[in-house]
């Protein structure tokens, strides 16, 4: 008999699957971005009669991919994410019928270059990180797979530390800023690429970015605690992070120069250092006014008192977006995207 | 040949013997070696979780800071935000380390701010709100220090590493020691970390496992009442009626062929089915649930019939011979019996449900989640995480405060497991019958 009730209690239980109406915002995408979010979103929390928003995070590119699976309760709400929108992710949110996208830029990420805080000090540019990590490099006028051994095969002044960099993975958003705005600049400066154009043709570009895969380059899917613990456990190690887990674990890390700056949020603001780029949340303005907070989470989210210089972003390490009053209007005027 | 004297042949095969039992000594040795590895550094790290570092404070909560109407009414109240509060948690605490008389060289007011966690405002402000006529008096609080101030009393931060640690300064932990010395600060017990819910990068000091206990717990419940049911019911069918055909033949196969599928594929099915067909909520535990009953049923099953199994037909021919139906001699004779092995597996499948991530991470579980989740059952459609999701998340937070919280959360998650274990075990000595 009692089990007949607990059976009869599930079958009610399936049965009494209303549709609810959801009443706290849902966030997905960039692991870089989900700091911050949760930062606001607790503020937002404690603050507002709202619920606390609920985060996930997963990388930029499949927090957009889950972004742009449609307009409904079901779906999410805000997508976090380290670069910009590609078109082709905005075709597939078109299909599906996402179609009005609030893009909002919060601020920006310094990429740091950083080792263990017992080895070697390294003063970078873009041209030795090309050299050291690029599949192939021209040697002699002829392609060859890349024959540097140590970072003193790079770069003389470097002492002769075996080269073992952790790379973010392809999933990540920082995975693209590293290939344009070092690899391909290092592949620039180095003067690669006119030989390459020579030598391949156009698609000099992808040659400049492919990554060595002889184990000298490791491509981290995970977050930057797992770049972290790799360079514990493997001294020569220089890993990629992200400019405010390098300001968490300062007591762990040193961090390199690139063209001579040191990275910092002064030295991001004013461009000096030149490895950074713009953090965004993407929007849908169909859910505004459907999901309850969603525009005041929005608002909240770039506030003077959150992401201005001194608000709790810059205190964890963002670098606070100069022309934050045009965001805010952005979000004020729900102004979607062309 | 003497009896006594053993032969080169009987050696032979003693020696063998002897060598196999060092092989498996060996073995068990080394499984426990790395039990025990696991075990001391999940300890070693986690046990600090449990306790944390408070500040004793006298606060004086002024009219003009926090209620500038003067009417004590909530609602107006609410217009102050966390950061007005931290004003005054701040000033609060720069007065009781002036009138402890404790003087630190180079101390700033930014240094002292920073030695408060950040949660403290809303700690107050919550009390504040919660009782309004607060308001004008002095009252005492004990509210959270700074992950780092906590990793110094833990002997996680040291003075050699905050030298060169941006976010903490030896100053701050001279003010530490000194306030330990006049008794405002303190370890005390944290029960926080088992009830609070989860917090932001910028808090590790007030990260707690209270929504994900919960979460999982609703997860278990939905596991329990539809896994259960539809497995024991499948089991009595196929074992005790269902004639042998190539049809239960091939039921059959597929049934253990489940019980190997990768729990993930659970998740690819879950999100198909239950968010994107039945329009289920996204983070909910009742997808969960329904997602961790698919993954939990072929474990029942197998177990379910393996104990009816077990069950001698001379019980089932005793009792049709004096008369009873088919369904009365299963009901009434072979499911009591049966009845321990079957909660044996039932316990087993769950306790594998309940260290399970993967198939949450598709279903929009793997989340920064705050709210605790309602009562059920209207709690099962709010947004919940679980306690392995929970370790998940913290070991990828920057701030190294979480890797304390997440060797913590796996010994919350081993006491749950043990438990669940030793309850199977029990069941099973108490009740098991053989024949």
């Amino acid at each position: 008999m009692t089990r007949l009730t607990i059976t009869a209690s599930a079958i009610a239980l399936l049965a009494a699957t209303p549709a609810l109406a959801r009443d706290q915002v849902q966030i997905a995408g960039s692991s870089t971005v989900l700091p911050y979010a949760t930062i606001v979103a607790e503020a937002f929390g404690e603050n507002t009669d709202f619920p606390t928003p609920v985060v996930e995070s997963g990388g930029s590119s499949s927090g957009l991919k889950r972004f742009c699976e449609g307009v409904g309760e079901n779906t999410v709400d805000i997508a976090n994410s380290s670069r910009a929108i590609k078109a082709s992710e905005r075709e597939v949110c078109a299909a599906a019928g996402v179609t009005d996208i609030i893009e909002v830029r919060i601020g920006y990420d310094g990429i740091v270059f950083a080792s263990g805080i017992a080895g070697n000090a390294f003063a970078f540019t873009p041209a030795d990180w090309y050299k050291a990590l690029a599949a192939e490099v021209i040697v002699d006028g002829a392609l060859v797979a890349n024959p540097a051994m140590t970072w003193a095969d790079v770069n003389p002044n470097f002492p002769a530390q075996p080269i073992m960099a952790f790379v973010p993975g392809t999933k990540h958003g920082t995975r693209e800023v590293f290939d344009l705005q070092v690899l391909e600049q290092g592949c620039q400066d180095s003067g690669a690429v006119e030989a390459l154009v020579a030598l391949k043709g156009d698609d000099a570009a992808k040659t400049c970015t492919a990554l060595r895969t002889d184990g000298r380059s490791v491509d981290i899917d995970g977050d930057y605690t797992e770049t972290l613990a790799r360079i514990a456990s493997n001294p020569d190690g220089i890993g990629v992070f992200g400019l405010s887990f390098y300001e968490n674990n300062t007591d762990k890390l040193q961090v390199a120069t690139m063209n001579g700056v040191l990275p910092s949020t002064e030295s991001v603001t004013s461009g000096e250092y030149p490895v950074s780029r713009p953090l965004y949340f993407y929007l849908k303005q169909a859910h505004i006014g459907v999901i309850p907070g969603l525009k005041e989470f929005a608002e909240f989210f770039v506030s003077d008192d959150l992401a201005g210089p001194d608000g709790p972003l810059a205190a964890y390490g963002m670098v606070s977006d100069p022309a934050l009053a045009e965001t805010q209007a952005v979000v004020a005027d729900e102004v979607t995207m062309q | 040949m003497s009896l006594l004297a053993q032969d080169t042949r009987t050696k032979r095969r003693n020696a063998a013997e002897r060598r196999f039992r060092r092989y498996g000594l060996t073995a068990i040795g080394i499984s426990l070696a790395a039990l025990v590895m696991l075990l001391t550094s999940v300890f070693s790290s986690g046990l600090g979780a449990f306790r944390q570092t408070f500040i004793h404070i006298p606060i004086t909560l002024t009219e003009s800071a926090l209620d500038k109407s003067g009417t004590r009414d909530p609602d107006v109240m609410h217009k102050v935000t966390t950061i007005g509060y931290a004003r005054v948690i701040n000033a609060a605490l720069a007065q009781a380390i002036a009138d402890n008389g404790i003087v630190i060289d180079g101390l700033t007011d930014d240094d002292i701010a920073d030695t408060i966690s950040k949660e403290a405002p809303a700690q107050v402000r919550d009390a504040v709100l919660a009782n309004p006529d607060l308001v004008g008096q002095t009252v005492s609080f004990s509210i959270l220090a700074n992950g780092r101030v906590d990793g110094y009393l833990k002997g996680r931060v040291s003075l050699e590493s905050a030298a060169i640690d941006t976010k903490i300064s030896t100053r701050q932990l001279a003010l530490a020691d000194a306030m330990q010395d006049k008794g405002l600060m303190s370890r005390d017990f944290n029960w926080a970390f088992i009830t609070a819910a989860d917090a932001s990068d910028q808090r590790p000091e007030a990260a707690g496992l209270g929504v994900a206990i919960l979460g999982s717990l609703y997860m278990m419940l939905v596991v329990l009442c539809l896994a259960l049911p539809l497995g024991v019911a499948a089991s009595i069918y196929l074992e005790e009626f269902a004639p042998k055909n190539r049809w239960t033949d091939l039921i059959e196969v597929n049934i253990a062929n489940l019980a190997a599928v990768p729990s993930i594929v659970f998740g690819i099915l879950g999100l198909a089915i239950f968010i994107n067909f039945a329009g289920l909520p996204q983070s909910a535990p009742i997808v969960g649930g329904l997602v961790l009953t698919l993954m939990t049923l072929p474990t029942i099953i197998i177990a379910t019939r393996a104990s009816l199994k077990a069950v001698p037909n001379s019980i089932r021919d005793a009792a049709l011979g004096v008369g009873a139906s088919k369904m009365q001699a299963v009901f009434h004779h072979v499911l009591p019996l049966a009845a321990p092995g079957i909660l044996t597996g039932a316990i087993l499948g769950l306790a594998q449900a309940l260290g399970e991530t993967a198939p949450l991470l598709l279903i929009g579980m793997v989340a920064f989640v705050r709210e605790y989740p309602g009562a059920p059952p209207e709690g099962f459609f709010d947004p919940a995480s679980a306690l392995p999701v929970q370790i998940y998340n913290w070991t990828q937070r920057a701030d190294p405060a979480f890797v304390e919280r997440a060797s913590g959360a796996i010994i919350v998650l081993l006491v749950f497991l043990l438990v669940l274990n030793a309850t199977a075990i029990l069941l099973r000595r108490r009740f098991e019958r053989r024949w």
